[in-house]
């Protein structure tokens, strides 16, 4: 896949819409594109975070670990950013992140990513809206569940 | 060291010093006679003097013995000893003529003699006083460097005794010499005339009173020149060692500007010294002239009133002539004596510090020394820095050599100073540290240099190879004596011989210094498993095997070592080309262009040597641009660069230049971003035909960094591959004789002497943009280096290393586990561990200790470990617990048991 190509590709994810098409030139040329095979993991939960990834063709598994063993709490396919919590919050990876067939995706440096952040805000704001929607998702995840443990209790 | 110059010479040079004297006296019989003859032959058989007769002779060497008075009766007025040789006026004159000759020879001879003799005596007491400088050095107490830079040191050691080499040999010949050159003619003068003498001899008086008060002046700024220059030299050390500073902190120009002054301190200084010689030798000059007016106008005046005869006036005239020559010259001798005079006792002043280590305790001792065992014991221990603060207040403590000992509490609370105290790094300032009930500051450094080792935060590597930094534990005394054939033997033993009389140490610096044995290993090869088992333990395998991973060998040396690696490499070929590894490895191939090199490495298939061939050349190298014209690629390639330029232009024109994105860009820095922004903007305007040479150098040399599956930018079809293929073919074919040795090609059953150990077992291309590559294809390396048993070979490689100035290519905690790996090998008693690894974490810090616990323990053997410890939650891992706070012992306490129950010694 040429350059060109992946800027198309990346003009048409909602975090990038409004980035003027050279700047994503600019990133799609200093990022890395990656190929995981199936049954690698993209990164692991406790990881030390220094990139993001943003999925340009495949789908993945999110889980997390717990006392009974990894559980998935999402799936996300083309177009996801992944991994930008860690290098947002300087934290270890939170969750892990296992592609369940052939994946492309293209490495985002911390670096780049919070200078992107900090030069543009139209795609700082689309971060917080990324991340607004994850928080109000698991809100509601949240709340169904502990009903579903009331009812289970009562 | 003796305080004066003259003391130290005569001391250590006495009968040299007396012996050339004895050979300048006897020169001087032959050089009065070589003055002498010319006047002879002149008179002689030139002028006719004794040959106004036709056919008269002379008699030649007749000499004749007088006779004393009462014997004249027997014996006549004088004994003929040898009644002379008759010749005629030609005769003669070659006779004279053919004496002088000789004695020319004679003369000539014994200056050589004499000159050489000197230089041998200056050269050698230099020597012995460097030896003893560097010898003192060695014995200095460990906190005086904390006062002294080693520039200093350096130029101390190096240039500010240079002079008095020059200055030992005429040290006493000269003064003696002239002295008495001097004396005769002024006692010749006073001879002729009493009153000319006189004045002569009143000159002469106010010349030596007169200058030496001149001088004054001068000796304080020959001090302040040296101590100045001294300082100079240790500033630009210190620029040196905080270059790092310097740069961080924008304080170069402050830098400047301390040199400007210092330079300008110096000139000063320098200026006032030239002016004041200059003046005194005027001064001189000008007295040495002022006698013969003296002399003309009095001694005319006498003459002309009769009390003088001319003759006299004459020979005194003449006399004189002789007079000042000698009296500069000691003049000189005296100001030269003064320079080295302070030069010397500057530098004896700084080498001989307050509580140096007695010599006795660094001498060699052959043969394995007693271990250490028995009870370290403090009893009321205070050590003080040398600013005189308390560092530790009268700690008393106990323990046997072979405990584990944690010492605890806050940094600089005591502790470090008793683990520097127990390595001999500080002396006690009262109370008693002993082992086995003898006092640590007595025990000689054989014993505590071998039978104990010190691992502190900073750990000073030579810069050598790992290995020889890890045998630097092991050299106390030499082992062997090295093999030499006959000729060297003999050269060596001269070596020893002149080493002993400048007062050197004689042991060979050539033999084999390192103790195997004590490394429990019987010769070179098997300490190499030793090596490896400590390096284990302190977990620095993985390094070194990365190291050797990077490293290259010299196939000339291990020839079988260079056909493993060709073998891995196949083994490797085959195991890749069977799994799914093969995605992700462009193996090298003569006949397909590699997707994952660079174009330059494509078209030169090989590992440039030197820079004749390096990618920066490449566009400027007259061959290499000739086989991309005969393959047709030079415009390709052109263009290509034309189009990089413009794309890189394009993205990063409007970034600031230390934009984050900038260190992905391989093909030129921010700084050569507006030459090509101009560069683009003038072909894309003219067109690249009418580029100039420059220009278009410039632009080809970017797609020689280029690769299609990281860069993207979608420029390599086919056709151009095929191109550069043939290139490649023809620039292997073509390549000028005097060019084979700028490249090592690529060859599937060679080893590659110009690339790494992981290049060659690799050979060819780790895939871009494959998630864990380089990890996979390390791990297969790993896999195939492990089936044919060559990981070890590996290591080895990795052992030769080498660590850089100070170890400066290694971080802190690797030079530290390099420390304490030195530390094992030796097999010691005792080994102090100092607030290293405070940099590890704690998980780390944990294993590191258990492992060395276990090492300290294997074998039947019972090293004991002192360490102080940089977390206080380790010290559950020891069996003794030394509690420090604020330079006093809190407590000694058994951790397994509860504290209370334990307490061997109440807190002070």
């Amino acid at each position: 896949m040429k350059l060109e190509d992946e800027v198309e590709l990346l003009r048409r994810i909602p975090l990038f819409a409004k980035i003027e098409p050279s700047r994503l030139k600019l990133l799609a040329f200093t990022s890395d594109r990656m190929t995981f095979e199936p049954g690698q993991e993209m990164f692991h939960q406790g990881d030390i975070g220094d990139a993001a990834y943003l999925i340009l063709s495949g789908e993945a598994d999110i889980l997390v670990d717990t006392s009974s063993g990894p559980i998935t709490v999402a799936s996300i396919g083309r177009n996801a950013l992944v991994g930008e919590i860690s290098i947002l919050c300087d934290a270890p990876r939170n969750a892990t992140v296992r592609p369940k067939g052939k994946l492309e995706a293209l490495k985002i440096k911390k670096e780049h990513f919070l200078r992107l952040i900090t030069e543009f805000p139209e795609m700082a704001i689309e971060v917080m809206r990324v991340l607004a929607n994850r928080v109000s998702a698991t809100n509601d995840e949240l709340s169904l569940a502990k009903r579903q443990l009331k009812e289970l209790a009562g | 060291m003796e305080k004066s110059l003259f003391r130290y010479v005569w001391k250590h040079s006495r009968p040299e010093q007396v012996w050339v004297l004895v050979v300048v006296l006897l020169s001087f019989p032959f050089m009065f006679m070589a003055l002498d003859l010319p006047k002879t032959i002149v008179n002689g058989p030139i002028q006719g003097q004794g040959f106004e007769q036709p056919g008269a002779v002379v008699t030649w060497l007749a000499f004749y013995l007088p006779v004393p008075g009462p014997l004249q009766s027997t014996f006549g007025e004088e004994v003929t000893l040898f009644s002379g040789i008759e010749m005629e006026r030609l005769s003669y004159l070659w006779a004279l003529s053919l004496a002088f000759l000789a004695f020319v020879c004679v003369n000539g001879l014994f200056k050589f003699y004499i000159n050489s003799y000197k230089g041998r005596m200056g050269e050698r007491l230099l020597r012995r006083l460097r030896y003893e400088l560097v010898d003192r050095l060695l014995r200095f107490p460990i906190h005086h460097f904390r006062k002294v830079r080693s520039s200093e040191i350096a130029t101390m050691v190096k240039d500010e005794v240079e002079p008095l080499g020059g200055f030992i040999g005429d040290a006493f010949v000269s003064p003696v010499f002239l002295g008495g050159q001097a004396a005769v003619a002024l006692v010749f003068i006073l001879i002729q005339d009493y009153r000319l003498g006189g004045i002569a001899a009143l000159i002469i008086g106010i010349q030596s009173l007169l200058i030496p008060r001149l001088r004054r002046r001068l000796l304080i700024l020959g001090k302040e020149r040296q101590l100045t220059a001294r300082d100079l030299a240790g500033r630009v050390g210190e620029i040196v060692d905080g270059m790092l500073e310097v740069r961080v902190n924008d304080t170069s120009n402050y830098e400047r500007a301390d040199i400007t002054r210092r330079l300008g301190k110096i000139f000063w200084i320098r200026f006032e010294i030239f002016q004041r010689k200059f003046f005194i030798k005027f001064l001189n000059n000008f007295l040495a002239q002022v006698t013969p007016f003296v002399f003309y106008l009095l001694g005319g005046y006498l003459t002309i009133r009769g009390t003088l005869d001319i003759g006299q006036l004459v020979a005194v005239i003449a006399a004189y002539k002789d007079l000042p020559s000698p009296i500069k010259e000691l003049i000189d001798w005296d100001q030269r004596r003064l320079d080295v005079q302070i030069k010397y006792s500057q530098v004896v002043e700084q080498f001989a510090p307050e509580g140096m280590l007695p010599p006795e305790l660094q001498r060699p001792i052959d043969g394995p020394v007693a271990p250490l065992a028995g009870e370290v014991r403090a009893k009321r221990l205070s050590v003080v820095d040398d600013l005189g603060s308390k560092l530790v207040e009268n700690a008393s403590f106990s323990f046997d050599v072979s405990d584990f000992v944690g010492v605890t509490g806050p940094v600089n609370s005591g502790g470090e100073s008793v683990g520097e105290t127990l390595a001999r790094l500080h002396v006690p300032a009262s109370g008693q540290l002993t082992i086995d009930g003898k006092d640590i500051s007595e025990l000689p450094e054989a014993i505590t240099g071998r039978r104990m080792a010190y691992v502190g935060p900073e750990v000073y590597l030579q810069p050598h190879s790992v290995a020889q930094n890890l045998f630097y534990g092991l050299r106390h005394v030499p082992m062997d004596t090295a093999t030499r054939d006959p000729g060297e033997a003999a050269e060596r033993q001269k070596r020893v011989a002149e080493a002993a009389l400048a007062g050197n140490l004689t042991l060979d610096p050539d033999a084999e210094w390192t103790d195997f044995a004590s490394a429990g290993a019987a010769n070179e090869d098997e300490v190499y498993d030793r090596i490896i088992e400590v390096v284990n333990v302190v977990g620095l395998a993985e390094d070194i095997y990365a190291f050797g991973l990077r490293g290259t060998i010299e196939p000339t040396q291990k020839p079988e070592l260079a056909n493993e690696i060709v073998r891995v490499r196949q083994a490797l070929r085959s195991r890749i080309g069977s799994s799914q590894l093969s995605q992700l490895v462009a193996p090298f191939d003569a006949a397909t262009y590699n997707q994952q090199a660079t174009i330059g490495e494509n078209l030169l298939f090989g590992t440039p040597v030197g820079s004749t061939f390096a990618t920066e050349n490449l566009a400027t190298n007259t061959y290499f641009l000739e086989v991309l014209d005969q393959a047709s690629l030079h415009d390709p390639l052109l263009e290509m660069g034309q189009s990089i330029a413009g794309t890189v232009v394009e993205l990063f024109a409007d970034l600031p230049p230390d934009h984050p994105f900038f260190e992905q860009v391989s093909f030129m820095s921010a700084d050569d971003l507006p030459e090509y922004d101009a560069i683009v903007k003038r072909t894309s305007t003219a067109g690249l035909t009418n580029a100039s040479a420059q220009d278009r150098a410039k632009l080809l040399s970017l797609p020689f960094s280029y690769v299609e599956p990281r860069h993207r930018l979608g420029l390599l079809d086919e056709d151009l591959e095929k191109k550069i293929i043939e290139a490649r073919r023809r620039f292997r074919e073509k390549l000028p004789a005097a060019d084979t040795g700028a490249i090592e090609f690529y060859q599937a059953d060679r080893y590659n002497t110009a690339s790494s150990l992981k290049d060659n077992f690799l050979f060819g291309r780790v895939a871009y943009g494959t998630a864990e590559a380089e990890e996979r294809v390390s791990a297969a390396i790993q896999e195939v280096l492990e089936e044919l048993d060559l990981v070890s070979s590996v290591f080895e490689v990795g052992l030769q290393f080498n660590v850089g100035v100070g170890g400066k290519r290694l971080n802190q905690s690797q030079r530290q586990q390099i420390g304490l790996a030195r530390a094992l090998l030796k097999r010691p008693d005792l080994i102090v561990v100092n607030r290293a690894f405070a940099a590890l974490e704690d998980g780390s810090q944990i294993r590191l200790l258990r492992s060395i616990k276990t090492a300290l323990r294997s074998d039947g053997r019972r090293i004991g470990l002192f360490w102080v410890l940089s977390r206080d939650e380790l010290a559950g891992e020891f069996e003794h617990v030394l509690e420090f706070d604020q330079g006093r012992m809190v407590r000694q306490y058994k951790p397994q048991i509860t504290v209370a129950e334990d307490e061997t010694e109440p807190a002070q």
